[in-house]
């Protein structure tokens, strides 16, 4: 079985006058079907880049060295833009992470997610309204035909959460990319929401990629998890079994960084400057190497 | 803008005009320049420049003066013009359409070629030709109004004589209109022929007043689009399949107009006020030509009247202005 | 215990190197333009070929050297009362510059203090100044100069008045805004509590930030001054008697412009190069020498 999504061997550099930044070294990850992966990491460590190149959004000075991205088996990389497009918002969807700056604010939520289904489903104006309708109640907003007349300034930002994610799901995707999406959220919020995608997930089958740096939520909802740092996977597997047995040394570290409830906050260490520099250089070290084999 | 708001400026008018009325009044009668002296004939004797003072009350104390004066603007009258002898008010009103239809031509081609530039110069962005874009906006920029009316005149009038440089209409074409808004009557009533004459001669005066509101129009629009299109929103747009044409103008080209007609939309009393200039330069009669000479025969009624008429305008701009950004952001209307 | 001190001192270049890269070509372009034109307006006795005011009948509207019937000794053509075109232009140089100078510094003189004390004083004193700037911003600038000039009569001093008043608002308004905006950051409330006084706080802290501010102003205000002074002298009310300017000079042209156009097309051309020499160099030097870009 195809996974949904596979990223093999993903190099990807950002170009700063010149310079060459490496943001993603060697990077591999699957999604099956129906799966929910978490990838975590801290910030920098090449989440946001990863999602940016499935989406095939990388900004304009990034260059894709090596490596494939395949989306059903379809290489995403190489696809023509008006294919890709085509597949974005549809069968691939984002939920983005800060519900304040993620709608545009001149125009109504209901036109808003209209404008989506007609690209997508070629729906007429009354049946994605009755669609828009339908997928508020989805995410649980009451009086959902109120809300479709309302600005986005005008809802609050767990509401305007659920909007975005309502949107996600609108066009029955298959691999949804959520981009910590929790993040902005306030703690009693964020459960609600990781519900809500848990369910919406079950609903229309979607698998998704949770990018996310914290490891709570991760522990939550995920079923496997990749841990990214330097744009290098360093481990990956079952969450059960990488959260208790952890077997590389920085996935260890994250772990006894992490606050719990039933630990004492003295018992909390920061992760051993030392390691990160030893992460580092043999992550430069990797460059090197790369670079020499280059013609 | 919430009522309460638009209601407070509007009772600010009265002051704001009274204001600007004081000071031109005081400014004109404090300082050298008398306007009698100018306009009696040789030979006039002492009793006659005295009656003639006295029948303008330029006799009297500055302060009598001003409250007599004003107390006929409340009621309407403007006074009387010393150099061309007939009520201000009705001067005005005569050759206010000229300039009103003038100042719409400009500021309609200056919206148009802005947007133009504006979308033309987004669309290029990051690529080597933007400069080209970015140069063009700068140059239109430096020259001023007046400058441009010049040139056109030169090139368009003189090197190549393609348009006519002076008067609103050719003298030979005889039409009597009902009103003094000659363009817009003409094709209201279908004489295109006459149209075509009006607008030969508006073209040049217009497109001199047009060129650096336009090239205006075109910075700020393009850093509102350019700026509005790095919004997060917009990126996500791109997430869900949109091509950059259609995010650019579904999604970003509406909260690019509010910054724009915010910042833009000020200075089309610019534009305005430059129709002094480029009105005689063009010998266009209109309210700016009318100012000016005005001014060289220290006519008091009728300057007072033409800079209340032209604050008046700059006001009711301004509100407008205003209004319209209340329209175009959700975000401003509430309380 | 994590190390924090830097291995090596850190290198930077010299600020003024730094400034004058930033400013880059708008900054040399501009420099260029407004320093010949006011080498030009310096040495006018020295290059001016002719008398400006000295007029040849014989020789009276004759074309420049180059076009047939023109005369080498006349390199730009003379005007109606046979003035060397060259030197008049030369000699309006001249009052152009010293007009722009003039002018400039006194609207600007007059504009920051208001602006200053508008800015700091806040209460009612920033309430009558603001009323005061919105109903002078409420007339016609041009028509406003017009009148001033027109009712002091023609000369320097009433050229220099008209672009005074018309245009200290715009010093006044800006450093108004800007002494309000630098008040309540931090580093002035900071300088409050050390116990400095108002006035020193504006002496010490305020007026070092405002400088790049207005020196960009007063590079924008010489240009339009030049411009106000081109009016005025094309009105006809401008400075007394022959006394060569580029407006008047136009003023002539116009009456003459389908037999003589150059009278009136090469004033146009000084007359744009100096302003957009005087937008570039204002521009440039905002570029050189505001350490973060705002805009």
């Amino acid at each position: 079985m195809t996974a949904v999504l596979a990223v093999r061997d993903l190099h990807v550099a950002i170009y700063d006058r010149s310079h060459a930044i490496n943001v993603l070294r060697g990077a591999s990850l699957e999604v099956g079907t129906g799966e929910v992966r978490g990838l975590v990491g801290e910030s920098g460590a090449g989440k946001s880049m990863l999602g940016r190149a499935v989406l095939g959004l990388l900004p304009a000075n990034a260059v894709i060295g090596s490596g494939t991205v395949q989306f059903e088996g379809r290489d995403l990389i190489a696809m023509p833009e008006p294919e890709r497009r085509n597949l974005l918002g549809r069968r691939i969807a984002l939920i983005p992470q800060d519900p304040m700056t993620s709608l545009n604010p001149v125009k109504r939520v209901g036109s808003q997610i209209v404008a989506l289904l007609r690209h997508h489903l070629a729906l007429s104006k009354g049946d994605a309204l009755e669609r828009a309708t339908e997928l508020l109640v989805e995410v649980a907003i009451r009086e959902p035909r109120r809300v479709l007349e309302l600005y986005p300034h005008e809802i609050s930002g767990g509401m305007r959460q659920r909007v975005l994610i309502a949107m996600a799901f609108a066009c029955d995707p298959s691999l949804v990319i959520a981009d910590e999406p929790t993040t902005a959220l306030d703690v009693t919020v964020q459960r609600q929401v990781l519900q809500l995608v848990e369910r919406l997930r079950q609903r229309h089958g979607a698998a998704i990629l949770f990018v996310t740096h914290n490891l709570g939520v991760v522990a939550k909802i995920c079923r496997t998890m990749t841990v990214l740092h330097a744009g290098r996977v360093l481990e990956e597997g079952e969450t059960a079994d990488v959260l208790t047995r952890p077997r590389h040394p920085y996935t260890r570290a994250l772990l006894a960084a992490t606050p719990r409830a039933d630990r004492p906050a003295e018992a909390l260490c920061p992760v051993p400057p030392a390691l990160i520099e030893s992460l580092w250089s043999e992550a430069r070290r990797l460059d090197r190497q790369s670079a020499m084999a280059a013609p | 803008m919430r009522r309460g708001e638009f209601f407070r400026r509007f009772v600010l008018i009265p002051p704001t005009l009274f204001g600007v009325a004081a000071i031109v009044f005081v400014l004109l009668r404090v300082v050298p320049g008398d306007p009698i002296a100018m306009m009696i004939p040789p030979g006039a004797s002492a009793a006659d420049i005295n009656r003639l003072r006295a029948f303008y009350g330029l006799d009297q104390p500055i302060l009598h003066q001003f409250v007599a004066w004003f107390g006929q603007v409340l009621s309407g009258d403007f006074g009387r013009s010393i150099s061309l002898h007939q009520n201000v008010f009705e001067l005005v009103l005569a050759r206010l359409p000229a300039t009103l239809e003038l100042a719409l031509l400009a500021t309609s081609i200056a919206l148009a070629l802005g947007l133009i530039v504006a979308l033309v110069g987004i669309y290029l962005r990051g690529r080597h030709a933007e400069w080209l874009v970015d140069g063009g906006i700068g140059v239109l920029l430096a020259v001023p109004d007046f400058l441009w009316a010049l040139i056109l005149l030169l090139l368009f009038g003189v090197l190549i004589p393609w348009l006519p440089i002076s008067g609103r209409i050719d003298p030979q074409i005889d039409v009597s209109f009902h009103s003094n808004f000659y363009l817009i009557e003409s094709l209201l009533t279908g004489r295109i022929d006459v149209a075509a004459a009006l607008l030969e001669h508006m073209i040049l005066p217009a497109l001199a007043l047009a060129l650096p509101f336009a090239a205006l129009v075109a910075r700020i629009l393009k850093a509102s689009l350019a700026e509005a299109e790095d919004q997060d929103y917009a990126q996500i747009a791109r997430a869900r399949g949109f091509s950059r044409p259609k995010i650019l103008l579904r999604e970003v080209f509406p909260n690019a107009l509010i910054p724009t007609v915010a910042l833009g939309g000020v200075q089309v009393t610019l534009l305005l006020g430059g129709t002094v200039l480029v009105e005689r330069i063009f010998s266009y009669e209109g309210i700016g030509n009318m100012a000016i000479d005005a001014v060289i025969n220290r006519d008091f009624p009728l300057i007072q009247g033409l800079v209340l008429t032209f604050a008046m305008l700059f006001i009711a701009l301004n509100l407008a202005v205003d209004f319209v950004v209340t329209l175009l952001d959700p975000r401003l209307r509430h309380g | 215990m994590v190390e924090l001190t830097l291995d090596h001192p850190v290198e930077r270049p010299s600020r003024w190197i730094a400034g004058l890269k930033r400013g880059g070509a708008r900054l040399w372009v501009g420099a260029v333009l407004v320093a010949v034109l006011v080498l030009v307006a310096l040495l006018a006795p020295l290059i001016a070929p002719h008398d400006p005011l000295e007029q040849d009948l014989m020789s009276a509207q004759l074309p420049p050297a180059w076009v047939s019937g023109g005369d080498s000794a006349y390199l730009l053509g003379t005007d109606s009362l046979g003035r060397c075109v060259l030197s008049r232009l030369i000699y309006s140089a001249r009052t152009a510059v010293a007009v722009a100078l003039i002018a400039a510094s006194l609207a600007a003189v007059i504009g920051i203090t208001l602006g200053l004390v508008a800015g700091s004083f806040g209460g009612w004193v920033d309430q009558v100044t603001s009323r005061l700037i919105d109903v002078w911003m409420a007339f016609p600038p041009v028509l406003l100069s017009i009148v001033l000039a027109a009712v002091i009569g023609a000369g320097l001093t009433s050229v220099i008045a008209a672009i005074v008043v018309v245009d200290w608002t715009r010093f006044a308004r800006v450093v108004r805004a800007e002494t309000m905006v630098q008040l309540q950051r931090d580093y002035a409330s900071a300088a409050r509590v050390i116990g400095l006084s108002r006035g020193g706080i504006l002496r010490l802290e305020i007026l070092p930030n405002l400088v790049p501010l207005v020196v960009t102003l007063l590079a924008v205000e010489m240009g339009i001054a030049i411009l106000v002074e081109v009016i005025l002298s094309f009105v006809g009310i401008s400075v007394a008697g022959d006394t060569p300017t580029w407006g008047g000079m136009i003023a002539e042209g116009r009456q003459i412009a389908y037999q003589a156009p150059w009278i009136m097309a090469l004033p146009i051309g000084c007359i744009i190069s100096s302003v957009i020499g005087f937008n570039l160099f204002g521009d440039g030097l905002r570029l050189a020498l505001d350490p973060v870009q705002r805009r």
